[in-house]
């Protein structure tokens, strides 16, 4: 097809979507992301845009890579991770990044110990993220404003490089926590021009945390009783209420501690008669001899 | 009688065909890439047969996925040392094999002097045959 087309020509934005496998890629997203409204939307825009894009392309129109760096904000467990990952997949289904793997980096893998170090490391890890995401977790550690001979200034130099020249080669994703990001940003404006996507993470209500639950629960073949999964709620307004609460990863740990208590549980009555569904079934108890549950000692509770 | 026109020197792989593009390279890269073999770049301006051991640019590339990276480095290679020669290798890893398996030039001075046959007399009417690049007459990095 080239410019001669006319105007009228039909386009067929349906068999497009239906080419790109995008929708399953949606779909699963949608299973295994519980909430994460905003950032579910912002996906299926960027969906919407790139196969327009292609679509346009096929017709001679100008169609100009778009920048796709992004920057995800959030509270610690927030998923930003997994969305990330998660973005690498539905760039590559939708032929925006050639190879759609992942590469996961904090500030140690780009900055270096000594002068002349910092380039080649941070290069190396470009090199190795092409054609996929680089993914910069605590992305604001990289910029240390009370040290000036922090080196970090150097790595950020060389990305904001590369996130211009070979835009369409990698895409760059800033991960970190809200206030923080927005320090690093004010003090690297250049980094927040360049970055066209900024995603809130916001944190998750009960309800979600508890749907989270049973999501990792199914996933590693656990299942609440019916009390259990009454309790669970109340442990998690309780835990919400407690410093240091980490949304998602809280609960995966709880989950952990109480695997842990059900597997002792069940060691303590080895001498009776257990079934496959005790395996399977953690019960009220399992939740309630949490210290959450124990008015005394709240405050250390974990 | 010329039997090579130009001079081009002729190691490694393609060498007898014109020089290859970015794209062909490319392909290259990636054929590499997919069998799991890193790939380094490496220069010299001497390039006599013997001389197996070139200089290397920056490390050699392991655990990449995409040849973009790689196209980066070799432009870079070549924006430092336009009129070297410039080659491309592979190297598998795997445990018993570890040798090169690809290597190609892809750049060259703009001028190639070429060799030079050198005739010894020895013992006798003995005629040893030695290969000489006109190159290394100069010193090192004034020889292209």
């Amino acid at each position: 097809m080239n410019e001669n087309t006319s105007d009228d020509t039909p386009v067929d934005l349906d068999a497009a979507f239906r080419d790109s496998h995008i929708q399953e890629v949606l779909d699963k997203l949608d299973r295994e992301l519980i909430g994460l409204k905003p950032v579910k939307t912002r996906i299926r825009e960027t969906a919407a845009l790139l196969l327009v894009d292609r679509l346009r392309k096929g017709f001679g129109l100008s169609a100009d890579a778009p920048s796709l760096h992004m920057c995800f904000t959030g509270n610690p467990g927030t998923g930003k991770t997994t969305v990330a990952l998660r973005m690498a997949e539905i760039l590559h289904h939708l032929g925006y990044v050639r190879q759609g793997h992942l590469v996961s980096v904090t500030r140690d893998d780009l900055v270096g110990q000594y002068i002349g170090h910092t380039a080649p490391k941070t290069k190396e890890v470009i090199k190795k993220a092409m054609g996929g995401v680089l993914f910069i977790d605590e992305a604001y550690y990289l910029y240390k404003p009370e040290n000036e001979r922090d080196y970090g200034a150097e790595s950020i130099e060389i990305l904001l490089q590369v996130m211009e020249n070979n835009r369409d080669d990698l895409v760059v994703i800033l991960a970190g926590y809200k206030d923080r990001m927005d320090k690093f940003f004010e003090s690297n404006p250049g980094m927040r021009s360049r970055i066209a996507h900024h995603i809130d993470f916001p944190d998750y209500s009960p309800e979600e945390l508890c749907s989270i639950a049973q999501l990792m629960l199914e996933k590693s073949q656990y299942h609440f009783s019916p009390e259990a999964e009454k309790i669970f709620k109340d442990y998690i307004v309780r835990r919400m209420e407690l410093p240091h609460f980490a949304n998602a990863r809280s609960v995966r740990n709880a989950l952990d501690r109480m695997r842990m208590r059900q597997a002792n549980r069940l060691f303590e009555k080895r001498t009776s008669k257990l079934t496959k569904a005790d395996l399977v079934t953690i019960e009220a108890d399992d939740i309630l001899a949490s210290r959450l549950f124990n008015g005394t000692d709240e405050k250390k509770a974990t | 009688m010329m039997t090579n026109p130009g001079n081009r020197l002729t190691q490694g792989q393609f060498s007898f065909l014109p020089d290859l593009t970015d794209a062909q390279i490319t392909a290259q890269l990636k054929y590499a890439l997919k069998n799991n073999w890193a790939v380094g770049i490496e220069y010299t301006d001497d390039p006599h047969p013997r001389n197996t051991y070139w200089e290397m640019y920056g490390n050699p590339m392991f655990d990449l996925k995409d040849p973009a990276g790689i196209l980066m480095e070799i432009n870079n290679c070549r924006k430092t040392f336009p009129n070297h020669y410039v080659r491309v290798t592979a190297f598998d890893s795997t445990r018993g094999v570890e040798s090169p398996t690809m290597s190609y030039i892809v750049n060259r001075p703009k001028k190639e002097p070429g060799f030079g046959l050198v005739r010894q007399e020895a013992e006798g009417r003995n005629i040893r045959y030695t290969v000489h690049s006109y190159a290394t007459d100069k010193a090192e990095a004034e020889r292209y």
